[in-house]
C-alpha cells in the first residue's frame, strides 16, 4: 500500500533560515523529515497541515490546537475547550465527511493574528449543511448517542462559519485573543 | 491514551472503575462492551466511577448515553459516580447532568440503587 505523507507549510513572513520555535514542536514531532516552509512574520503565523482520513489525524489535529492555544496565551480551560472543538470538527471532516475513505484528505490550518487564533478544517465530503443538524439539547434528542459534535464546537469557540467548496465543507473556528469590544 | 476498565462487586451493585480517556476510537467501543458484559453477566445496577477519566469528546458523551438507555431499557439503573470538572462541565452545557443521576460518594450511591 502506497505511504502516504503528510504535508506541512509554516508561514511566518519573509524569512526561511530556519524555523521558529512557534508550532516547531509539531514539525519536530510529526513531519520531522518532510519538507516544509518557513517564512516570518512579527504579526501573524500560520501552519497547516494535509492529513490522511484517520482517527490519528484527528488525534494529531486536537494536539496541535492544544500547542497553537497554549502559545497564543489562553488559559488553561480555554485552551482544552479549543482543543476540544479541533478535534470536534476533525472528527466531523474524517467520520462523516470523508468517511474515513484513504483517497480522500483533511486540510487544517492554524493562524494566530493579534486578535485571535484561527482555525480551519477542510474535508473533501459530500458537504454538511449546518441548518439541518437536530438541535441535541430538544427534548427529543436529548438521550440520542450521536450528534453533539458541532454543537460542542459552537459552544467552545467565539465564531465558527460554515463554506461549502462543492464538493467538502471547510469549517472556519475563530477564538479571540482577549474579549470583543461591545459594537466591533 | 486508551481507557482502562476495572470492575468490581459492592452490595451488588458492578462499580465499572474507568480510567483514561472516553472517546472516538479508544475509549467508546471500551464502555460499550463493558456495559454489554455487565448485563450479560445479570447484573443491571451499574455504577460508572469517572473519577480517573481525563478527558470526554461528544463521542464519549454519547457513548455515556447508550450505555445509559441500554441499561433502562433493560429493566437496570445506570449512574455516574465522581465526575472531573471537565466531564461534569460537559454534561452541564449539553443537558446531561440532570438527566443522569450524578453522585459523589460511593457508598451513597451504592445504597440509592433499587434493592
Amino acid at each position: 500500500m502506497e505511504k502516504k505523507t503528510d504535508r506541512a507549510t509554516l508561514t511566518f513572513g519573509k524569512s526561511t533560515s530556519t524555523l521558529p520555535s512557534l508550532l516547531s514542536f509539531a514539525l519536530d514531532d510529526w513531519y520531522a523529515g518532510s519538507a516544509g516552509t518557513a517564512l516570518a512574520d512579527s504579526t501573524t503565523s500560520r501552519v497547516s497541515f494535509t492529513l490522511d482520513s484517520s482517527l490519528d489525524s484527528v488525534n494529531k489535529l486536537e494536539l496541535t490546537a492544544e500547542e497553537v492555544a497554549q502559545r497564543a496565551g489562553f488559559d488553561e480551560d480555554t485552551v482544552t475547550h479549543v482543543a476540544m472543538a479541533v478535534r470536534e470538527a476533525a472528527v466531523n471532516a474524517v467520520l462523516h465527511g470523508n468517511a474515513y475513505d484513504t483517497t480522500k484528505y483533511v486540510t487544517a490550518s492554524f493562524e494566530t493574528t493579534s486578535d485571535s487564533l484561527i482555525i480551519r478544517v477542510t474535508d473533501q465530503g459530500p458537504g454538511l449543511d449546518p441548518d439541518t443538524i437536530p438541535d441535541p439539547l430538544a427534548p427529543e434528542n436529548i438521550l440520542r448517542g450521536s450528534g453533539r459534535g458541532i454543537f460542542l464546537i459552537k459552544a467552545f469557540m467565539d465564531e465558527v462559519h460554515f463554506r461549502q467548496l462543492h464538493p467538502g465543507t471547510e469549517l472556519t473556528l475563530i477564538k479571540y485573543r482577549k474579549p470583543a469590544q461591545p459594537g466591533n | 491514551m486508551s481507557m482502562k476498565v476495572q470492575t468490581r462487586q459492592v452490595d451488588g451493585v458492578t462499580i465499572l472503575d474507568l480510567s483514561g480517556r472516553i472517546t472516538l476510537g479508544e475509549g467508546s467501543v471500551t464502555i460499550r462492551d463493558a456495559v454489554r458484559d455487565v448485563l450479560a453477566k445479570g447484573s443491571n445496577k451499574i455504577l460508572l466511577n469517572l473519577a480517573e477519566i481525563s478527558y470526554i469528546d461528544s463521542s464519549g458523551i454519547g457513548e455515556l448515553v447508550s450505555a445509559f438507555t441500554t441499561v433502562k431499557n433493560s429493566g437496570g439503573e445506570l449512574k455516574l459516580l465522581n465526575l472531573t470538572k471537565k466531564v461534569h462541565d460537559l454534561l452541564q452545557i449539553t443537558k446531561l447532568y440532570t438527566v443522569f443521576d450524578v453522585r459523589e460518594d460511593e457508598a451513597s450511591a451504592v445504597s440509592s440503587f433499587n434493592k
